[in-house]
């Protein structure tokens, strides 16, 4: 009855997904195990994390390897003051405001996007900036502003929407510019004193657009093996076997498993349309981490004219994230999402108060939603057990 | 022209776009009234115009010993989707909400809200769409209401539908009454009507055109309840899709229901959707699916009922219910894992129905 997908039923695949657990299992002997510390892997981007609870991965792994959900998950990572700026420009009553539809929910100090929509203010779900430099084309007597968020994945389909409303003349659009960048983000986890991982799962996505070269600080320079991953299941298991085999053979580089999707230079004209339009920002603020260096960029000066910042008084306020919130560390692995005092208590996927509980695809969310306590439990004690 | 009670020739409504006239109880609302929706309706109980609609209570009870009660607004975007329309849908989910809990529907009120503006034509075809469906359910649209609001209060037109049954004797569909060992049946594909308003919304430029599943089930459920009237819990899986439904009776009931995802009938172009936008098809809405949850030993039984009807041809055994977890529903993921499937959080795609 069951119809096959092509290009996707053989990505998920559970006869191949268990001779892949067992050749895992298999390199437990040819690992120097840490006094019985499980190892520890990070997958950065939050749409592997959200495979790994789709498709119920975790649990299959064996005790001795625990998954560390990593920060990629731009939703998540959002700072609640942008998150104003965002209602506030929304709320101005010449704006058409257009966004994805995952950054509605979000939490600002005041009100998420979904609340402002409900008070009036014009908000609009789209698909594609494209759909909302369309929108902006068929009202010229309103400002549509596009909400821009995402890593370097979705950094190409902004910048090339900015060229073309350039070209068009459209000057009722513009840009309110949340893009972050990966390598300074997943460098401040490296730096981080309290660090513990051992190995990372680069995100594919991103790699499609900057190839494979940016990812080689962290196997030349912080001596990790790291491996560009698919989002498919069977290429989370596999990029983990990869990683595990580097670890055994004490090797560390970036190797490639999404070789199917991203090339090792990665996509040089997407390149060029974000160096022409985007420059990095000395610093950028994110929900649980806090400010780094270098971790978004901002539209160049000649792009004014299409940056809702210069264009608009955003007010720009910095919100300190809620005390009681552990983000930070869970996402450097130092404690597991439900060992933080707040989870499923004060915060829940229906009134999040810390980035990772916000979209399906932080981790505390996606343990909230899809996990099994009592067996996550169970499993923590055997990996104690261990120790 | 067929006559009144009174035996007057009915009035006549001659113009195109629905005004606040035609709301505001004078004669352009009489012309609406007689023409669109009695002539529409047809049937005895609403030609008399009276302010309601009476039954003989001896009639009533030849069909069982309870009378069932249920209502549902339709605020669908857009009006016409492939395979259905609002009328449609109006009709077919207040028969399916008495449906499942195995009454036999009967009568049923219309109320609409009309914005101003509306064109009249598909007003008439709306109303032809839903006298269609209830001449198939074999229900009599009986009473109703029109009211018209300014250009922008409601957008276009909004339905409310109340429907009347009775309960044959001996029928007790409850959904605590889920027990360890039942079996879980669907009717047929999953998130069919989510996936076809998203479509029919043309945001994406889908190749392929998806079909709504909007049907009515009453007809299938009493053949089901034919071959095992002790069902324990039925119930059809609308907004919120069956991992609503299974939460449901998880809860009512205080067990643990397990569904397999490599038994779950998902449509190659539902599944691509899906897979585009995020969307899980466990949480996508459906108009013609009911979930049933059947003592073990009259599984198989009903499952060949079910194959056996038109509106379960793909019928399939999807899980089962388990002692524990207490209260939740767990997918066995075709990959092999497992996870927790739970009630949603926030709106998938607002006004599917």
């Amino acid at each position: 009855m069951k119809e096959v997908m092509k290009y996707v039923d053989e990505f998920r695949d559970p006869v191949m997904a268990h001779s892949l657990i067992t050749k895992i299992g298999e390199l437990r002997d040819k690992l120097a195990l840490n006094k019985g510390k499980p190892l520890q892997l990070m997958e950065f981007c939050g749409g592997h994390t959200h495979t790994i609870f789709r498709f119920g991965i975790e649990p299959l792994l064996p005790d001795w390897i625990e998954l560390i959900h990593g920060p990629g998950c731009p939703v998540c990572v959002l700072p609640m003051g942008r998150v104003d700026d965002c209602v506030a420009l929304a709320e101005r009553p010449d704006v058409i405001f257009t966004t994805f539809g995952d950054a509605m929910r979000v939490p600002g100090s005041r009100k998420s996007l979904l609340q402002a929509k409900a008070d009036g203010a014009d908000i609009r779900m789209v698909y594609s900036p494209l759909d909302a430099l369309e929108l902006a084309r068929n009202n010229p007597d309103r400002q549509v502003i596009f909400f821009a968020l995402g890593f370097e994945t979705t950094m190409p389909s902004t910048a090339l929407t900015v060229l073309s409303a350039q070209s068009r003349g459209i000057e009722n659009f513009s840009l309110f510019c949340n893009h972050i960048t990966t390598v300074p983000t997943i460098k401040a986890i490296l730096d981080s004193p309290d660090m513990q991982i051992d190995g990372f799962l680069a995100p594919g996505h991103v790699a499609m657009v900057v190839g494979e070269q940016p990812f080689e600080f962290i196997a030349d320079i912080y001596h990790k093996p790291i491996v560009v991953t698919g989002f498919e299941p069977l290429d989370i298991l596999q990029s983990i076997w990869m990683v595990l085999q580097q670890l055994a053979d004490k090797r560390t580089e970036v190797e490639n498993q999404y070789k199917r999707i991203v090339p090792k230079q990665g996509n040089p004209p997407g390149l060029d349309a974000i160096t022409q339009v985007f420059e990095l920002r000395d610093y950028f603020e994110w929900r649980g981490l806090g400010s780094i260096d270098h971790s978004g960029v901002k539209m160049k000066s000649e792009f004014d004219a299409f940056d809702a910042e210069k264009k608009f008084s955003v007010p720009n306020l910095k919100i300190a994230d809620p005390k009681s919130c552990q983000c930070g560390e869970v996402l450097k692995g130092v404690i597991r999402p439900w060992e933080c005092k707040v989870f499923g208590k004060a915060c829940t996927p229906e009134s999040p108060m810390g980035a990772l509980m916000v979209s399906t695809e932080g981790a505390c969310a996606a343990y909230y939603n899809f996990g099994n306590l009592s067996e996550l439990l169970a499993r923590r004690n055997r990996q104690e057990a261990l120790a | 022209m067929s006559p009144t009670a009174s035996g007057k020739a009915r009035r006549q409504l001659n113009a195109q776009v629905i005004t606040l006239a035609h709301g505001s109880g004078g004669k352009a609302m009489r012309d609406l009234i007689e023409d669109v929706f009695v002539g529409g309706f047809d049937n005895e109980h609403l030609a008399p115009l009276e302010d309601q609609a009476r039954f003989e209570l001896s009639a009533l009870a030849t069909y069982g010993n309870r009378l069932a009660m249920t209502t549902d607004s339709y605020v669908v975007d857009p009006l016409f989707f492939p395979g259905g329309d609002i009328g449609k849908l109006a009709i077919t989910g207040t028969v399916n909400d008495l449906a499942v809990g195995g009454a036999r529907a009967l009568y049923l009120s219309c109320a609409m809200i009309i914005e101003e503006g509306f064109a009249v034509d598909k007003l008439r075809r709306i109303v032809a769409s839903m006298k269609r469906a209830a001449d198939e359910a074999g229900v009599c649209v009986v009473t109703g209401d029109t009211k018209v609001v300014t250009r922008g209060a409601a957008d276009k037109l909004f339905i409310n539908t109340t429907g009347v049954g009775v309960i044959p004797a001996g029928i007790e569909l409850l959904s605590h009454q889920a027990q360890p060992g039942d079996v879980v049946l669907i009717n047929g594909h999953v998130g069919d009507h989510g996936a076809a308003i998203v479509d029919a919304r043309g945001e994406l430029s889908m190749e392929s055109t998806i079909e709504t599943d909007c049907q009515l089930l009453n007809d299938l459920i009493s053949c089901m309840l034919d071959t095992c009237p002790g069902i324990h819990c039925m119930r059809d899986a609308t907004r919120g899709g069956i991992a609503t439904v299974l939460n449901e009776f998880a809860l009512a009931s205080d067990v643990g229901i397990y569904l397999d995802e490599s038994a779950l009938p998902v449509r190659k172009a539902v599944r691509g959707m899906c897979e585009i936008l995020g969307l899980d098809p466990l949480y996508l809405a459906n108009e013609g699916k009911l979930i049933a949850l059947v003592p073990q030993e009259f599984a198989e039984p009903v499952l060949q009922t079910m194959l056996a009807h038109p509106a379960g041809t793909d019928a399939a055994v999807i899980g089962k219910v388990t002692s524990s977890p207490a209260g939740r529903v767990v997918l066995e993921t075709g990959f092999g894992g497992e996870r927790i499937v739970d009630m949603l959080v926030g709106e998938q795609l607002p006004r599917i129905c």
